[in-house]
């Protein structure tokens, strides 16, 4: 590819960060993306419920894995992606960058809090209690409140502008602190008991690591198909004053 | 920029010395929360001698994050804070000074208070010593992080339990380590490594903070 058709197509790139072409293109894309993840997740669901063999230590119970490890793995993820979304709004004061991490804030949220309850559910059974203050948990609530605590900060100021650089700010200390918080749970758990608490067995037979597999590309693509389809309501409310987004919203109506 | 940042801190600290009842108000509210807890509990020693590291932890997170609205609040709302961004000296230099004030005047005394506090609990001479080293080099994080929340929330409506919203998620490595030496202690165990780790999460922070704090008191009066 020669230098100026490279710069040719990075600037065909950048188009889409202009947020009326980044709607038009996220509308393109969401069916596809719900459309994926809803085929995936039932391929993946019945894999895991049904063709997955029952575990030899935990019977039945673990099936719930295949919802709770993709939903803990996005939490973590998003928050990561939402952070990186928020910084680069912040240094480069793109106007789309923030409303895309003010997308994902909610996913991110439902992710924890989906890997909490399940976890709950699970635990039950196999723990015989559905809460104890397990590192994982623990460290997964708290990042449960950090998207509380980035939701609220940017619901709580009033000028749009002020709010997405506030809360960028928040979201790159917060995961500055993720790695050191999730050590010093960890370490907090390990000193008070032993590793009594673990999942069973690390060796899964290969049709579970399929429906596992399955599973997360399914949460993947669901969590953009949510983001991108949130991020062009936050698009349109936000340039609510300019022709395109008034038109939009006219011809739906 | 040294003698700038030295005359922030005695400003603040003259401030706090001439309205010394915020300061009070703050070591009070300290003392009756870890006051609350035997009567909540009970008073069974072995049990108080088992959470009190805990709860004066908890006690001192509390009292520092209901002080930090004043650590900004007062300068915002007579323009002093804007005087301040404006000066040529850099604005986290500035802002580790009004942090260090802060420090002094509540971080050190809830420090020096852990003492009665851990006679109060029936706690062993090396336990109270441990408690007392642990809120000495956990409690500046305590400030730096809460100033990052107080600054990301001045002069918003329903700050203060926003800030702890914000802020306290945050804090939770610090109340680990800081509950971990008393109880290392308790167990026969050297709190060295939980006290090196609470000193070197206050030093990272004490550099890293500042900036996330003046980035934050910029967006906070644009």
């Amino acid at each position: 590819m020669s230098s100026s058709a490279r710069a040719a197509s990075g600037v065909q790139l950048f188009r889409f960060a202009a947020p009326a072409e980044f709607y038009r293109l996220a509308g393109k894309l969401v069916p596809w993306f719900a459309a994926v993840a809803a085929v995936l997740g039932v391929v993946g669901l019945y894999i895991g419920f049904f063709a997955a063999p029952t575990d030899a230590q935990q019977g039945e119970s673990y099936r719930i894995i295949f919802i709770h490890v993709p939903a803990a793995w996005m939490a973590m993820f998003l928050y990561v992606v939402m952070a990186f979304w928020a910084g680069v709004g912040l240094v480069f004061n793109t106007r789309l960058s923030a409303m895309l991490a003010c997308a994902i804030a909610p996913t991110g949220a439902l992710m924890a809090f989906i890997a909490l309850w399940t976890g709950a559910l699970w635990g039950r059974p196999t723990w015989g209690a559905y809460w104890v203050w397990d590192a994982r948990l623990t460290s997964t609530l708290i990042l449960l409140f950090l998207y509380c605590g980035f939701i609220a900060l940017h619901s709580a100021i009033d000028d749009v502008r002020r709010a997405d650089k506030a809360s960028a700010v928040l979201a790159l200390v917060g995961v500055i602190n993720v790695p050191i918080i999730y050590f010093s749970v960890q370490w907090w758990n390990t000193l008070h008991q032993g590793s009594s608490i673990k999942p069973g067995g690390s060796s899964i037979a290969g049709i579970m690591v399929t429906g596992m597999l399955l599973m997360v590309f399914a949460f993947w693509t669901y969590a953009i198909a949510a983001v991108l389809h949130r991020a062009r309501s936050v698009v349109l409310e936000r340039e609510q004053r300019n022709a395109w987004a008034q038109e939009t919203v006219a011809k739906r109506a | 920029m040294i003698a700038a940042v030295g005359q922030v801190v005695r400003r603040d600290l003259l401030l706090a010395v001439r309205q010394r009842a915020d300061v009070v108000n703050t070591l009070l509210f300290f003392a009756v929360v870890v006051t609350l807890a035997p009567l909540g509990v009970g008073p069974e020693p072995n049990t108080l001698r088992t959470i009190a590291p805990g709860v004066v932890w908890v006690a001192a997170l509390l009292a520092s994050i209901l002080s930090l609205n004043r650590l900004f609040a007062h300068d915002f709302a007579d323009g002093t804070l804007e005087q301040l961004l404006l000066t040529r000296e850099p604005l986290a230099a500035i802002v580790l000074g009004k942090v260090a004030a802060h420090w002094l005047v509540t971080g050190l005394p809830i420090t020096a208070m852990a003492v009665p506090l851990g006679v109060m609990f029936d706690l062993s001479r090396e336990q109270t010593a441990t408690l007392v080293l642990a809120l000495l080099f956990g409690t500046p994080a305590l400030s730096l992080l809460g100033a990052i929340g107080a600054a990301l929330t001045l002069g918003l409506r329903g700050g203060g339990v926003l800030v702890s919203l914000l802020v306290l998620p945050l804090n939770v490595p610090i109340l680990i380590f800081g509950a971990g030496a008393v109880e290392a202690v308790a167990g026969g165990l050297s709190p060295q490594a939980h006290l090196l780790l609470l000193a070197a999460l206050s030093l990272v922070t004490s550099v890293l903070a500042p900036w996330a704090i003046a980035a934050a008191l910029r967006i906070s009066l644009e």
